[in-house]
């Protein structure tokens, strides 16, 4: 009996059980559907908090005075000061000293009240530095941002986030207008662009409300303090993701230099980078994940124990079919061949139906449930491994056992 | 059907066999028993049968409901093993036989007609008859014509698309009785072939089985009915899985 002909038999055999063949298709067409469509909405999820946080920057780094375990510590010897300073930030701005930091922007913030006309908004105010626009990936959309010269002239100029220039001027354009910031008039030269609030990084500020100054500005007229060159944070982007680590290598070295700290393990400042958050979060995500794949597997594993009841069920019922079949001449090979051929048939139309349905769904369900899904080429793929698994397993076992029976016997069977 | 090419190709060897040794037994059982245990009860089907059947005979196994008939017929059909003793089949130990030898036999040199027709419900007429045709890889056209010529052959020629639960008992025993010489096999048997069957089916099949006799085929069949057995060369009689007697027909038929 040649392949066509074990093809022809099998397709006959699913057509005379129709409905047993549906129910079987049916119940793997769910629990492959189901497992892609849980674990769509995991990784779903995790890309999306990725590409939140990898929008803030994945080249940026962030270095911070005081070492990891005494940041909350003040420092004695010169009182409150800071151990990072506005030359720190200069001396890594050099190309020869660090070739693979692209923009360095020191700043200095602190919450003061903003006074316009009648209006009044208490916001953090951060003192920087012409690339803090590069380093944060912000833009102006309204006159223009900081530039050096405003930071060498201690110019009385102040760049608003668009939340602070509503609260204080309502819909008028802020540009050109006056600023009172700690009893100071400040002349507003641009408006940054939206990054829309409630974001991922949001638990440390609202970036979308908040009043950028020259950093020389904010140290001498407005957050006062006793070392006027001290900074809280010195921002830095290196040239791309793959110089990170060169990046974060330069700056410990010429910070370690800039401050006659021989090693590294003394060292009165912490570097951190964005990748770290980045981690922690897919962590937490890929958590999501495992917690999905786990349901999904729970009821592709229900789902399989449907499928081995109908598998097992229809073969049993069908042992006289075999024990005719073998008295009229069939082997047990082309017994076997033949649920071969049905389970595969039953196995592989439920798979690529369920992928169907579970590609479709990735497409339609999350403009439905406002929630990110992308179609995992492995989930799919095992899931549709595993139902052919199943359906062969309990298709084809308990067939080419009763192939195994004397003819007589397997006719008797009830 | 006489105008049909037989499907199988290495039955020549047994033909061969057949026409140098016409004496020569088709069938050769020795001291062959049967034991089916169910649980702790054992029941002893058969209890040491010896019996041999020449090339070209027409044979009748006689005897009362439960003495063993069927069992004997499945092991010479070679559905089933003997729990002891040996069987040979034109001189070929059965017991030695591989799995594929076995399907091999079934499908080229026996055909059976079973006590209770198993017949694939699902299936035409046609295509039942046609199943054994399909394991002996004929091809689908010659299928067709040979199942329609042996189901014409005993008188269904206009049932080709029925379903067993569409045919009276008598009708899916003559289904059954097409199936078994659509091969055109060299060894018939048939258990109870007429059981089911009226007067005038019972002629039509018995007819067929005088027919395959005639051309040389061997014929073995069970019967409770006195004028069936009448037809055969030789009765068997059998009695608690033995074999009591053994007659030629006139004197069953006379008895
Ligand atoms: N599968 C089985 N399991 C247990 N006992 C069996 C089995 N098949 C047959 N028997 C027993 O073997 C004995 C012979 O049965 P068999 O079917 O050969 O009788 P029979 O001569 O064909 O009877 P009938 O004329 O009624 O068809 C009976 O006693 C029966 O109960
Ligand atoms: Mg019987």
């Amino acid at each position: 009996m040649n392949a066509l002909e074990t093809l022809r038999t099998g397709l006959e055999a699913i057509r005379t059980h129709r409905l047993r063949s549906g129910l079987t298709v049916l119940g793997i067409l769910i629990g492959i559907a189901a497992v892609i469509l849980t674990v769509g909405l995991g990784e779903g999820a995790q890309a999306k908090v990725s590409s939140e946080i990898s929008s803030l920057g994945t080249n940026l780094l962030t270095v911070s005075p005081g070492s990891s375990t005494s940041s909350s510590g003040i420092r004695g010897g010169f009182g409150s000061a800071s151990t990072l300073t506005i030359q720190d930030a200069d001396a890594l701005e050099s190309k020869t000293v660090a070739p693979a930091i692209a923009a360095v922007a020191p700043t200095t913030q602190s919450s003061e009240v903003l006074t316009a006309g009648n209006s009044n908004w208490t916001t953090t105010v951060v003192g920087s530095e012409a690339d803090w626009l590069q380093v944060r990936a912000r833009t102006v959309t309204e006159g223009r941002f900081l530039d050096s010269q405003d930071v060498a002239d201690h110019a009385d100029v102040v760049v608003l986030a668009p939340t602070t220039a509503e609260e204080l001027f309502g819909f008028e354009d802020p540009v050109g207008q006056t600023v009172n910031i700690a009893g100071v008039p400040m002349t507003v030269i641009g408006e940054l662009d939206s990054v829309g609030s409630g974001s991922s990084s949001s638990s440390t500020t609202d970036e979308d409300d908040e009043a950028i100054v020259p950093i020389t500005t904010a140290a001498q007229q407005l957050f006062g303090g006793t070392s006027r060159d001290s900074v809280q944070s010195i921002l830095i982007e290196a040239t791309s993701s793959t110089t990170l680590t060169a990046a974060y290598q330069e700056t410990e070295d010429e910070l370690l230099v800039m401050h006659h700290i021989t090693t590294p393990a003394d060292a009165d400042f912490t570097i951190s980078t964005q990748q770290q958050l980045l981690s922690t979060a897919t962590s937490v995500d890929k958590t999501l994940t495992v917690l999905l794949a786990g349901i999904a597997a729970i009821s592709l594993l229900v789902g399989g124990i449907g499928v081995m009841n109908i598998m097992l069920v229809s073969v049993t019922e069908r042992v006289r079919e075999i024990g005719l079949r073998k008295a009229l001449g069939a082997t047990p090979v082309l017994i076997r061949r033949q649920f071969l051929v049905e389970s595969s048939i039953l196995g592989l139309s439920g798979g690529v139906l369920g992928a169907a349905l579970g590609a479709v769904g990735t497409q339609v369900l999350p403009s439905l449930v406002s929630q990110p899904m992308s179609l995992s080429v492995a989930a799919t793929v095992g899931a549709i491994v595993i139902a052919m698994a199943v359906g062969l397993g309990f298709g084809v076992y308990p067939a080419s056992r009763a192939a195994r029976l004397a003819p007589i016997d397997a006719l008797r069977n009830e | 059907m006489t105008g049909t090419s037989r499907p199988t190709d290495d039955t020549q060897q047994f033909d061969a066999t057949a026409v140098v040794r016409v004496d020569h037994p088709v069938i050769e059982l020795e001291d062959v028993r049967k034991t089916y245990r169910t649980g702790s009860l054992a029941v002893e089907a058969l209890r040491g049968v010896s019996l041999s059947i020449g090339v070209g005979e027409y044979l009748a196994v006689m005897g009362p409901s439960g003495s063993g008939k069927s069992t004997l017929m499945h092991i010479l059909g070679c559905l089933d093993v003997p729990t002891s003793g040996r069987y040979w089949l034109a001189g070929e130990d059965v017991g030695a036989m591989d799995e594929a030898d076995l399907a091999h036999v079934r499908n080229r040199r026996v055909g059976f007609v079973f006590q209770q027709f198993n017949l694939l419900a699902s299936m035409t007429a046609q295509r039942n008859v046609e199943l054994p045709l399909m394991y002996a890889g004929v091809d689908r056209v010659e299928r067709r014509a040979l199942a329609l010529a042996a189901l014409q052959r005993v008188g269904l020629g206009d049932r080709l698309e029925h379903r067993p639960g569409e045919l009276s008992g008598g009708q899916q025993q003559r289904v059954a009785v097409a199936r078994a010489i659509v091969t055109d096999p060299d060894l018939i048997l048939a258990d109870e072939p007429t059981g089911n069957l009226d007067s005038v089916s019972t002629a039509d099949v018995l007819e067929v089985f005088d027919e395959l006799h005639a051309s040389g085929r061997t014929v073995v069949l069970i019967t409770h009915e006195r004028d069936v057995a009448g037809r055969a060369s030789r009765v068997v009689r059998m009695h608690d899985g033995m074999v009591v007697s053994e007659e030629d027909s006139v004197v069953g038929a006379r008895a």
